[in-house]
């Protein structure tokens, strides 16, 4: 059988990154425009606005809305600082060795536990054990500890990454080590830590094992942080495998992914100004 | 009391240092980053005023000098030394001193241009804030003297908002010493600092150099003779972590004592 020749091959070969990208992107693509041909119909003020009826028959997802917002909001906003101190901690202020290989590779098997576990050890250990039953909290401090991971191993790569050279200069400057990390340092590395906290979000949005069994799955406006709640994914969830209703499922489905671009392209939007600001 | 010495007419290598007309004096320094040393047995003064030209092949001692000079080393963890080195009389490696007020007295310029990603304003008050300076009007004087002080003032009066990266490398090496010079230091410490700059930004940086002699001591690394040659009032030779010798730069370079220094200057090493 004869070789084919170097420019056939060439061809071969782009046509079939050309599949591969095509495939990915189409599949990505697929899926959005499906779940928003179904459910953007029926996202309407009043869907937004309202709360639900019975069991989520009729109505909306105000509460469902606010309950996201709640507890995703709160759980990076207790495991990004948490985090990114850690990383500090493990970048600038630790010497290369056993404790911080242990504390690496304990991150990282926390990245790798299925949800549903933390979950269990949520609902275990905050609702249970220490009495906060199914509550935003139980909630958010649950995903907090699932998202961890990512940020900390997220900070640390971006810490990691500022050149020597800033610290050396900050350091000949006259900064303290405190004044350099914080002052040099963190500034450099602050929009690769901003990725972290951004897929953060998007993760603790979209959960939903966890906070099943966490935050609970009331449909009433959550109104103190001790309250259950139900979040959006959760409330897709139990409407399409209780076949509630599937059009409100689907409705429900369009929020979150609206929301989690609206997120994302607001986060890269910010972080562009700060880079273009900074360099 | 002596003036010979305070003029460094005739401090051979092992002159005696006189401790209070002396800006540094470096006794017996030795230093290593593991099993080998990199320096060995260090003795010399710096005098108040003075260019002190540090010459040397590759891996000779002469930045890891510098960078014991104002503790950058202490950044490796490796880092061990033994000697003293006294800034006006006191041992900065002493235990309780204050490394980041010693950092500002010895200010230093890298072999690199190092500008912080931040606008030419903002690399320049980060060392005055850093040490408690506040104030926009007094910041902005600082800013000023220091870009005048570094020859940079004219180029980039108008935009000092611009992002310190845009400059050319000579004008990035010139904030490096304004940013230097606004934290008013007793000494520079100049490390290879014309090493990537072509001839034009070189001059300007000498330029600067013969100027802020007058107010401090410069102890300047270099890899070109010539410049140590042009730049420096005395001259030491470094190689394999020992000092070889140190004299004035005329006498250095016409007449050195030691045959390996005549070798490296004249280019026939190894």
């Amino acid at each position: 059988m004869k070789r084919p020749s170097p420019a056939a091959m060439q061809r071969l070969a782009v046509s079939f990154m050309w599949l591969g990208t095509i495939l990915t992107v189409g599949v990505l693509l697929f899926i959005v425009a499906y779940i928003l041909t179904l459910g953007l119909p029926h996202v309407t003020w009043e869907f937004l606005s309202q709360g639900p009826r019975l069991m989520g028959r009729e109505g909306g997802v105000f509460p469902m809305i606010v309950g996201t917002l709640w507890v995703a909001g709160l759980a990076v906003m207790i495991a990004a600082p948490v985090g990114v101190i850690t990383a500090i901690y493990l970048t600038e202020y630790t010497l290369e060795g056993k404790l911080t290989a242990v504390i690496r590779f304990g991150a990282d098997c926390l990245a790798g536990i299925p949800s549903i576990i933390f979950g269990l050890f949520g609902f275990v250990f905050f609702a249970i054990t220490l009495g906060m039953g199914l509550s935003v909290l139980s909630g958010a401090l649950t995903l907090a500890i699932m998202v961890l991971p990512t940020i900390i191993r997220t900070s640390e790569e971006a810490i990691r990454a500022v050149p020597r050279a800033y610290r050396e200069a900050g350091y000949g400057l006259g900064a303290t080590r405190w004044g350099v990390v914080t002052k040099v340092v963190l500034r450099s590395a602050l929009p690769g830590i901003g990725t972290g906290v951004v897929l953060s979000i998007g993760r603790s949005i979209s959960e939903t094992a966890a906070v099943m069994l966490t935050a609970g799955s009331a449909l009433r406006l959550p109104t103190s942080a001790f309250d259950s709640t139900r979040t959006l994914a959760l409330h897709f969830y139990i409407l399409a495998r209780e076949g509630i209703s599937m059009s409100k499922a689907y409705a429900t489905a369009s929020v979150l992914i609206v929301a989690i671009l609206a997120i994302n392209l607001f986060a890269y939007w910010v972080m562009q100004r700060f880079v273009a600001k900074v360099r | 009391m002596d003036a010979q010495n305070i003029l460094g007419a005739n401090p051979g290598p092992h002159a005696s240092p006189h401790a209070a007309e002396a800006k540094v004096v470096v006794e017996n320094f030795s230093a290593s980053f593991g099993p080998v040393a990199s320096l060995r047995n260090i003795t010399l003064t710096v005098h108040p005023c003075e260019r002190l030209a540090i010459i040397g092949p590759a891996s000779s001692g002469k930045t890891t000098f510098l960078r014991s000079l104002n503790r950058l080393n202490d950044l490796e963890p490796a880092f061990r030394h033994t000697g003293r080195i006294l800034l006006d009389g006191t041992d900065i490696y002493d235990r309780d001193a204050d490394t980041p007020a010693l950092r500002r007295r010895l200010g230093m310029v890298y072999a690199t241009p190092t500008p912080l990603p931040w606008s030419i304003y903002e690399n320049i008050v980060f060392g005055p804030r850093t040490a408690g300076v506040t104030g926009r009007r007094r910041l902005e004087d600082i800013v000023e003297r220091a870009l005048r002080g570094a020859f940079l003032w004219e180029e980039v009066k108008d935009r000092l908002k611009m992002s310190a990266t845009d400059l050319s490398g000579g004008q990035q090496q010139r904030l490096c010493l304004a940013r230097v010079l606004a934290l008013e230091p007793e000494l520079l410490l100049l490390d290879e600092p014309c090493s990537g700059l072509d001839p034009i930004s070189t001059a300007k940086i000498e330029d600067a150099m013969a100027e802020l002699k007058a107010r401090y001591s410069i102890v300047l690394v270099t890899n070109n003779t010539k410049q140590a040659a042009r730049a420096s009032d005395r001259t030491a030779f470094f190689l394999m972590g020992e000092l070889i010798e140190i004299g004035p730069t005329r006498q250095v370079f016409t007449n050195p004592v030691h045959g390996r220094t005549n070798d490296y200057i004249t280019g026939n090493f190894g």
